[in-house]
């Protein structure tokens, strides 16, 4: 099929404009990511320079592609990573338009790649426990309850790639902190630093330059993930705890 | 002092936050000054109104008895001179204040976070209609808001009515009920106000989930439940107001 690409180029000989590609002979079982590696292959043999954009695992579980594709992202289909979006989903003479995440807390590093590591800032200021070194413990040793585990883990189903931010009208990073949160508060590993955790990674979020939830939902809609809005709830609830039972400083 | 320093944290935004986060802020002030407190004084300020606005319609529902505006007069006297309520009246006016204060602050600064460049390709769906223009709504609401305090609140407070006989009280009122008669038999201002109305509704529509959803206040076995209640509430009160001056101006004879 023939497709029209409208993509996002910065850097380089480029100011920050779309520039407009033509790809005459797309396959459709390529998936999106292939169809932009067959472009830079055409661009590269041309002399030019390729179209920047992340990817690692190609299988939806990494969180390393991002793209904002037709205003979406990571495209128009529900629960699914840009990796995992396939050209099959469009057809002959589509105009796609690709774009980058927009949220200041996600500078453009090089066309279609952001700095996202404003994420990663918010993991290391709590989003993890304290474990003792020494031989490991029994898998069993602690009891957590099916439910728990199960809710804890459709948190940690989180893979951190962002798209929250790229759909929040607000740039909002609530939904993956939230999660992050969440995910540690319900499990017994977790609850020694519980108050400690969500304190400690409001603050960084709140100097990262993130917009503020105003509870729209995109996010949720939005993650392939599918990580809910429950999650930023119980960050609500948890910091709000946290704030006026926590015995040491803020 | 304590309570100045919590009252200006109120004010403080999100951008000034990354500037002084530091220990002279006592811990009050630094949950107010945080993303999650912020949500918390619009959230909080929400509530208070949309409790505000039952007892206002509560109020406005004595229009309905066909008593030449006895019931109504002598309301209107009682929520100006009893004491507890005029105590509420003040915390009322701070609250509007502060939640369109708030709401302002945080809409601007959210839509900074956005960054200098916007999507080329916007997109949203139906069910965030509401949501995405909280702030267009508030600030209509706002206006209307002024306005109405301008023809009917203020009249009252400067004077500028007459006095007439009502049967619960042995002396005179203000006769609060002639502007409003006046106001609703004409037919520009009733579409005007039911147009208002309608805003008022689409603000609550999602405001009401969204201030339970802020406290965290949010359980698989009450989403459902408080998003239906919200929706009644909304619905309830958006009608409510505007079904009034239509049945004035249909009804009541000049």
């Amino acid at each position: 099929m023939k497709l029209t690409l409208k993509i996002w180029r910065q850097g380089g000989k480029y100011k920050g404009e779309f520039v407009t590609y033509e790809l005459p002979n797309v396959n459709a079982h390529m998936s999106f990511l292939e169809m932009l590696d067959v472009l830079n292959e055409d661009l590269v043999s041309r002399r030019e320079e390729p179209v920047a954009f992340e990817h690692d695992c190609r299988e939806g579980i990494c969180g390393t592609c991002s793209l904002v594709i037709d205003g979406r992202p990571h495209g128009p289909w529900k629960g699914t990573t840009t990796c995992q979006v396939h050209m099959r989903h469009y057809k002959d003479g589509d105009t796609i338009v690709i774009e980058p995440y927009r949220a200041k807390a996600f500078p453009v590093l090089k066309d279609l790649v952001v700095d996202r590591s404003a994420l990663d800032r918010i993991i290391q200021a709590g989003g993890y426990v304290s474990v003792n070194t020494g031989q490991a413990q029994d898998a069993n040793a602690i009891p957590v309850s099916q439910e728990d585990a199960s809710k804890a883990f459709d948190s940690a189903a989180c893979i951190g790639c962002g798209a929250c931010v790229a759909a929040c009208p607000n740039a909002s990073g609530m939904l993956f902190t939230s999660a992050k949160v969440s995910h540690l508060a319900m499990l017994p590993q977790g609850h020694a630093e519980r108050r400690k955790r969500v304190l400690a990674m409001v603050a960084q979020m709140d100097t990262e330059g993130f917009g503020q939830c105003s509870n729209v939902k995109a996010c949720e809609a939005e993650c392939p993930k599918e990580i809910s809005v429950d999650n930023i709830a119980r960050m609500n609830r948890e910091y709000a705890a946290a704030v006026f039972t926590s015995e040491t400083a803020m | 002092m304590y309570f100045l320093c919590a009252c200006s944290s109120i004010l403080v935004t999100n951008e000034k936050l990354q500037t002084h986060s530091d220990l002279h802020m006592s811990w009050f002030t630094k949950f107010l000054s945080s993303s999650i407190g912020q949500k918390w004084i619009m959230s909080l300020t929400g509530i208070f109104l949309m409790l505000f606005l039952v007892v206002h319609l509560i109020g406005n529902f004595q229009l309905l008895k066909d008593d030449g505006g006895d019931a109504f007069n002598a309301y209107a006297y009682f929520m100006t001179h009893f004491p507890l309520i005029k105590v509420v009246s003040y915390g009322l006016y701070f609250f509007i204040l502060l939640h369109a204060y708030k709401g302002i602050a945080l809409w601007l600064s959210n839509r900074k976070a956005r960054g200098p460049q916007r999507y080329a390709v916007q997109y949203s769906r139906p069910s965030e209609r509401q949501s995405r223009n909280m702030a267009w709504l508030g600030i209509i609401i706002f206006i209307f808001l002024l306005i109405h305090l301008y023809q009917f609140w203020l009249q009252m407070k400067m004077g500028a009515l007459e006095l007439v006989d009502v049967t619960a009280y042995d002396f005179q009122v203000y006769n609060l009920y002639a502007p409003v008669k006046e106001a609703y038999s004409q037919l520009g201002y009733v579409i005007f106000y039911v147009v208002c109305m309608l805003i008022v509704g689409l603000h609550l529509w999602h405001g009401f989930w969204s201030s339970f959803q802020t406290l965290g206040v949010s359980h698989r076995r009450y989403n459902g439940l408080i998003k239906t209640i919200g929706y009644i509430y909304s619905v309830g009160i958006s009608l409510g107001f505007a079904i009034i001056p239509v049945y004035f101006y249909l009804f009541i004879k000049q």
